[in-house]
């Protein structure tokens, strides 16, 4: 599935980088704790979190992680969203919760598990 | 002293600047890309990298970084004058943390980082006095 597919499914707005809408998302991590996004994550292509500070965007560019979904509408500052774009990092907002926005994605079939072990 | 045909540099890790935590890191990776180094050690390096410089902020009030990168692998130095590590084998048990509730709120302190560290480079040593400082030097080979 794309990222453009998500965005349709969650009615996610679109935050950062939104020329690469149509990349192909093969496998998702959700977690708010970056600590096991960095210990345990395996080629992820997105991250859905309810951590809502700059340490989000750096996990997701020193992982190579090129979509992230923030939930519950946690609406991520200014220079979180500059440093997505410097990073060509495609941000998305969702109004779900993790686990309808985890459900959602999950029920599709399109996404496996990013971690390590999944 | 370093090879002629070594590269070198250094970070100042900021003390209690959270959201500085993993400039260095992005650094080196991008300069790693660069250099054109293989994914895979990129990927390695940055990860220990990160963990190492979120220690720093979180239990030594920062610290500094020196790299060292040659055509067989990358050696980091991580030095820090905070605390020091009271025992090394416990600290190295993934899950165990000493770092507070309002670092666990910033998403991270839950135990992963030195196992992480551990697990990402191919040598680890640690070196550290109570009370003086820790000296942790990575390797990485590429």
């Amino acid at each position: 599935m794309t990222a453009a597919d998500i965005q349709k499914l969650l009615n996610a707005k679109i935050l950062a980088c939104e020329e690469k809408i149509d990349m192909e998302i093969t496998s998702a991590f959700a977690s708010d704790m970056m600590s096991d996004c960095l210990a345990f994550a395996k080629d992820v292509s997105v991250l859905i979190t309810g951590l809502c500070n700059p340490q989000v965007m750096r996990t997701a560019e020193l992982l190579d992680i090129e979509c992230i979904i923030f939930i519950k509408g946690k609406e991520p500052t200014d220079s979180m969203i500059e440093l997505a774009k410097n990073n060509g990092i495609c941000v998305l907002l969702s109004e779900y919760c993790l686990f309808e926005t985890c459900g959602i994605l999950f029920k599709t079939g399109e996404l496996r598990g990013a971690s390590r072990g999944c | 002293m370093a090879a002629s045909n070594t590269i070198t540099l250094h970070y100042d890790v900021p003390n209690d600047d959270f959201t500085r935590a993993g400039e260095a890191s992005s650094d080196l990776k991008s300069k790693l890309k660069q250099m054109g180094v293989d994914p895979g050690a990129i990927r390695k390096v940055a990860i220990a990298l990160y963990e190492a410089e979120i220690n720093m902020i979180i239990h030594a009030n920062g610290g500094t970084i020196d790299v060292e990168i040659s055509e067989t692998g990358l050696k980091i130095v991580l030095k820090d004058v905070g605390p020091g590590i009271n025992d090394i084998t416990q600290a190295l048990q993934a899950g165990f943390s000493t770092a507070l509730e309002q670092i666990r709120i910033l998403g991270f302190g839950a135990g992963m980082g030195l196992p992480n560290m551990l697990k990402n480079t191919d040598d680890m040593i640690i070196d550290s006095i109570v009370g003086v400082g820790t000296t942790i030097t990575l390797f990485i080979n590429m």
